[in-house]
């Protein structure tokens, strides 16, 4: 019997609530599917699996609140039967219950102990972290539990209260993802030791040949000089591959492919970095394609869990809203940023020759317990080649 | 198709892409992305939606004369009125 499990989406997202299931039991399932969608603070995300089996039984309801990791339906794996599957369901326990469904604890039937101790209503562990985490004093929430007991459902309704308080309708899942955006930039800055550098890099020659290039190409098309400079970011990583990771239990484990979360604003606030996966592999109109589906899926909200989850690096081009350079930070787990700053035709020198071309600044943030500013600025002097080579991207 | 048709299937492409825009607000003879928050992705899909419901193809090289809304409008009254 397979166990799928909610996929964490992120370093700043911890749960998410199960909106659809795509698939019902007794249904075949591939690898790559998505099976169901999952609303978290920033987005509605469809969730894949990543084994094929058939779908055997749901464990989570629609409408749950459940943390990342929860067991959200049992499959069977090829070959395997119902009867097998039901026996190695009752031999292993009883059937798994979502975390945040945990029940509250008895509550307390002895005499009321002194102190402010006194006055607190029981409370169950979940619905604790879960006020914790949505900025809710669970002191302040009506139990509707046993015993006026605290329920996960009772800090959600006191959570909601909140958020509708401070913003108008609509304002709900901004307000959510600024605070998962507050939560995972402190923890950026609270424990990743960032260095800074940067690099001006001419565009000339890949400005000229993309122009060159896009003369071809019919609207639809056309190439973005931001695909340009993903593309070569993915290409200098091979030569660095310590800034294409994670930093995970005191120690860095390198990434298997080349998956580049790009930093797309929404146009009513807020940021989401999913990942373009595999761009060391694919040729630029691809990448061009993938990048155009990615901003548009994301602006719409819909994304998949692979790409919210799995970003190695992150890009992020602030040059449009006229910033000359980016000191990023870092998203964790992952141990480096990418920033672009505006092109601008400036002057400049090459071969003792002095003339005007449009020039970038590159800027990398990396986590010094990753890499050290040797080889950051071994990555940058890369990146710059690589651009010099429109070309060969 | 006359200027006012074309003026109207524009702003309707730029509020497809940019939906928080008010078409009162936008001033035609005042450079367009001062006013609309449409970065090089945006201008794309506006060009790209352009092309699929006025079947007009903008060369890159022409980026540079479509500043204003107007600029815009005239641009294609000019291109579509070449064609027939």
């Amino acid at each position: 019997m397979i166990e799928f499990k909610l996929p964490s989406l992120g370093a700043d997202m911890d749960q998410g609530k199960l909106v659809e299931w795509k698939v019902k039991p007794g249904d075949a399932v591939k690898r790559g599917q998505v099976v169901a969608v999952v609303d978290t603070s920033k987005a509605a995300v469809e969730v894949e699996i990543w084994q094929d089996g058939t779908l055997f039984e749901q464990l989570v309801p629609i409408g749950e609140r459940v943390p990342v990791g929860t067991v959200l339906a049992t499959l069977l794996a090829p070959g395997e039967t119902r009867e097998q599957a039901e026996q190695q369901k009752r031999a292993a326990r009883p059937a798994p219950k979502p975390a945040a469904a945990v029940p509250a604890p008895p509550p307390p039937v002895a005499a009321p102990v002194a102190g402010a101790i006194a006055q607190r209503r029981p409370v169950s562990p979940a619905a604790r972290k879960h006020a914790r985490e949505l900025g809710v004093d669970v002191d302040k929430v009506a139990g509707t539990g046993p015993h006026g007991a605290v329920t996960v459902e009772d800090v959600e309704k006191a959570a909601a209260a909140q958020v509708k308080g401070a913003a108008p309708a609509g304002g709900d899942r901004y307000a959510e993802m600024r605070k998962a955006i507050a939560a995972a930039m402190s923890r950026s800055k609270r424990e990743i030791p960032h260095y800074y550098l940067s690099e001006t890099i001419p565009m000339q020659r890949a400005a000229e040949w993309l122009a060159r290039e896009n003369e071809k190409r019919p609207v639809t098309e056309r190439i973005l000089m931001g695909a340009l400079q993903i593309k070569a970011v993915a290409l200098a990583l091979a030569r660095v591959p310590e800034l294409n990771g994670f930093w995970r239990n005191g120690a860095f484990e390198p990434a298997t492919g080349v998956h580049i979360g790009v930093a797309i604003s929404i146009r009513q606030g807020g940021l989401i970095p999913p990942a373009i996966h595999d761009v060391d592999r694919k040729s630029l109109p691809e990448l061009m394609r993938a990048l155009s589906d990615l901003v548009a899926r994301t602006r719409a909200g819909s994304l998949r869990s692979s790409e919210m989850s799995d970003p190695t690096i992150t890009v992020t081009n602030l040059g449009e809203t006229g910033v000359e350079s980016v000191f990023g930070v870092i998203y964790p787990p992952q141990v480096a940023l990418v920033g672009f700053g505006r092109m601008e035709t400036r002057p400049w020198s090459e071969e003792g020759k002095l003339f005007t071309a449009p020039l970038v600044t590159a800027s990398l943030s990396g986590d010094h317990r990753a890499s050290n500013g040797i080889r950051g600025a071994r990555f940058l002097a890369e990146l710059r080649e690589r651009l010099q080579h429109p070309e060969e991207l | 198709m006359n200027e006012s048709e074309i003026r109207t299937r524009v702003v309707g492409v730029i509020k497809s892409i940019a939906p928080e825009v008010e078409e009162g607000e936008l001033r035609a003879d005042r450079p367009l992305r001062d006013q609309v928050d449409l970065d090089s992705m945006d201008w794309l899909n506006v060009l790209v939606a352009v092309h699929e419901k006025l079947k007009v193809d903008i060369p890159e090289a022409d980026y540079r004369k479509l500043v204003t809304l107007n600029d815009i409008v005239a641009y294609l009254g000019a291109k579509l009125a070449s064609r027939v």
